[in-house]
């Protein structure tokens, strides 16, 4: 109880999901040794993190934020930036994570200061365009962020897949540098989650939940909503940067379309309401039914616009193509805020809290 | 309504004319520092013209959100979808297009741009009914389901027409530039400068001349007792949000046209523009919207030829100094 903050899943169902999905990410290395299991175990751990450190802003203070990949992608280039000009040590990492976490910071700060006086509609357009400029000057400085081609670095010795700690022949599979990132990866960000549950169940979580059900009157009790609502946006920017990292240091390699782009807005986005919003836990959920989605949801969706195709049906092949499977997800997203506003998650705990925002 | 007495005068509103003045001043300001004049006056057509076709993208938005406090985040799949339907008339009748004489350019211009309104304009019908309605009143959800919305229909765009560019081609007539003296000044650009203009007086005039105008006014600044003076304002929103539509598709054809391209990327590439533009204007003017398409346009275009590299910034830069100066907007218009 103490670990989960006091805010304990609540629900059966969810209990059993989130302890399957838990025991699976941590056996992935040895139950599905391939590269793609690994990369998928791996992709959602750091958005189960990045996407609960957006569910602090959008579920708990309802409000939209649009930059929150400009952090993660702060994040990711920091590390391989770093890396990449001071070589493959230690250091480097340091020297990454002491640059980039201000940096994100700084940012967070400003941008909170600025448009988050006013209405969340405000707040949204102004990250929107922050973002959107941020995305353009990192593709464009390329003498520093390698341009549209991003950066590929080499990673501290102890990381790489060469150094073998355990010997293939004691378990049927050699535990190498690459499965100790993968469980740096998992325990950090189970570390972070486990912080942000901590952070939205003490009173300063209460007060961001009072300001976003109401505003008004959560000043008028007396509670500065502006320092507030700037402290939870740099608490979440600060995460979103530590996945970035997480993430620079899985891929090895930061580049805009991995960390920065557009659409891992939305797909954070749609995790979070799909999962579901103000739950924490719905980051986990929603993280994980998306990434399997997109990975193994392509291949039957593949063979689906195949077997149109054949049967000559217009329209569907095109539909239905891999490719597409964005247009569905979309819906499923369209449909998920209409009837289920409080995502799976919500929908699973006994007492549904409605997460709706004004 | 009771009437006032005919006799007296009412006060004149105050005029304020510094956000007018403003692109005035920084047109003036920069020939000095630009040297030439006939690049100076190529620069400053291709702002106007420019801040004219986001004008044209960003008035319904803007009006949109004015007087139903909606904002649209999928504002900018009306513009993709726009310009794709018009690919749809102008590349099958390409040698209409691409034949020598104005009058049959326009044959196949003008119903292109027609199909676009009209076929954006239902769309918007569509998207208010099913995606805005049963949000009314809910930021959040609004932003989610309109974004939602937008992720739709950008992939069923790719979904019909390919994921490739499709090019599409200025009408032979309309190439070119006229030159006067040594200033070149591109056809594309006055006819762009000129449909802007011409929306821009049409919706000053309906805005401030019609009574339907007079209620949209009188929505903005206070629905409430629109409505309670018994007008349907939902149904007066919902034409207000087809036309914002459908001048959306008109963008987007104007945009394809001087991109000479279309993609269904160009929707989330404005959308950040728009978002600006309407931001900078003050949320619901009309008049702020117009001075702050063509301020965006004179930034990124002044800005692109003095410092290049500024201009990777130069609207986030225009927006924080606007801000600044008015916190509002140019035009704070509601009271939200």
């Amino acid at each position: 109880m103490m670990i989960l903050s006091g805010d304990p899943p609540r629900s059966r169902v969810l209990s059993a999901l989130l302890v399957i999905i838990m025991l699976a990410l941590l056996a992935t290395p040895f139950i599905f040794p391939g590269a793609k299991a690994m990369n998928v175990a791996a992709k959602i751990c750091i958005f189960a993190a990045l996407v609960a450190s957006y569910d602090l802003l959008l579920g708990y203070t309802g409000s939209v934020s649009f930059a929150h990949t400009m952090f993660y992608g702060i994040g990711s280039y920091a590390i391989a930036i770093a890396l990449y000009a001071l070589g493959p040590n230690w250091a480097a990492v340091a020297a990454g994570v002491a640059a980039g976490l201000p940096l994100a910071l700084l940012l967070a700060l400003a941008i909170g200061l600025f448009s988050l006086r006013v209405e969340a509609i405000f707040f949204a357009m102004i990250t929107l365009a922050v973002a959107s400029a941020f995305l353009v000057l990192a593709s464009q400085l390329s003498w520093l962020t390698g341009g549209e081609d991003g950066r590929s670095f080499q990673l501290p010795e102890l990381l790489r897949p060469g150094t073998v700690f355990v010997p293939k022949d004691w378990f049927g599979i050699a535990i190498n540098g690459r499965i100790l990132t993968y469980y740096i990866v998992f325990a950090a960000s189970a570390l972070m989650i486990l912080a942000l549950l901590r952070v939205v169940n003490s009173p300063f979580g209460r007060v961001l939940q009072a300001i976003r059900e109401n505003r008004f009157r959560a000043e008028a009790l007396g509670y500065r909503t502006v320092f507030h609502l700037t402290y939870a946006n740099c608490i979440a920017a600060v995460i979103a940067a530590l996945a970035g990292m997480l993430n620079a240091l899985w891929l090895r390699y930061a580049g805009p379309d991995t960390s920065l782009s557009f659409s891992i807005m939305l797909d954070i986005l749609l995790m979070v309401v799909i999962g579901g919003m103000g739950t924490i836990y719905g980051a986990i959920i929603g993280a994980a039914i998306f990434l399997l989605a997109e990975n193994y949801l392509q291949a039957l969706m593949g063979a689906a616009s195949a077997a149109a195709a054949e049967a000559g049906v217009p329209l569907l092949p095109g539909l239905l193509h891999p490719d597409r499977w964005l247009l569905w997800l979309g819906l499923l997203f369209i449909a998920s805020v209409y009837f289920f506003p409080t995502g799976v998650v919500g929908r699973l705990r006994n007492k549904p809290r409605p997460a709706s925002g004004r | 309504m009771t009437e006032i007495a005919a006799t007296d005068t009412l006060p004149k509103p105050k005029r304020d004319i510094a956000p007018v003045l403003l692109p005035i001043a920084l047109a003036l300001v920069m020939i000095p520092l630009i040297g030439s004049v006939s690049s100076w006056a190529t620069l400053t057509v291709a702002s106007l013209a420019m801040g004219m076709m986001i004008f044209i993208m960003a008035s319904g938005l803007t009006l949109v959100f004015g007087l139903m406090d909606v904002l649209n985040f999928g504002h900018g799949a009306f513009i993709a979808v726009g310009a794709y339907i018009a690919t749809l008339v102008l590349l099958p009748l390409a040698s209409f297009a691409q034949a020598d004489s104005l009058l049959t350019n326009l044959v196949v211009l003008v119903p292109a741009a027609l199909l676009a309104m009209a076929v954006t304009a239902a769309l918007g019908l569509v998207v208010e009914r099913v995606l805005v309605l049963p949000v009314y009143g809910q930021h959040l959800k609004q932003i989610l389901m309109t974004t939602g919305g937008l992720i739709v229909a950008e992939q069923t765009l790719y979904a019909l027409f390919g994921p490739q560019i499709i090019p599409m081609p200025l009408p032979a007539s309309l190439r070119g530039s006229f030159i006067i003296g040594d200033i070149a000044i591109a056809k594309y650009r006055l006819l762009a400068m000129l449909v802007g203009l011409v929306i821009f007086v049409a919706i000053e005039l309906v805005l401030n001349r019609t009574k339907i105008g007079l209620l949209i006014r009188a929505g903005v600044e206070n629905r409430e007792m629109v409505e309670s003076l018994g007008y349907r304002i939902r149904r007066l929103f919902l034409g207000v949000f087809m036309t914002g539509s459908a001048l959306a598709g008109l963008g987007g054809v104007m945009w394809g046209l001087y991109r000479e391209q279309v993609h269904a990327s160009i929707g989330d590439e404005l959308t950040v523009l728009v978002f600006i533009v309407v931001i900078i204007g003050g949320l619901g003017s009309i008049t702020g919207c117009f001075i702050g398409a063509i301020l965006v346009a004179m930034v990124a275009n002044y800005g692109g030829f003095l410092v290049p590299k500024l201009a990777l910034v130069s609207n986030i830069l225009l927006m924080v100094s606007v801000l600044m100066w008015r916190p509002r907007g140019l035009y704070a218009v509601t009271s939200r």
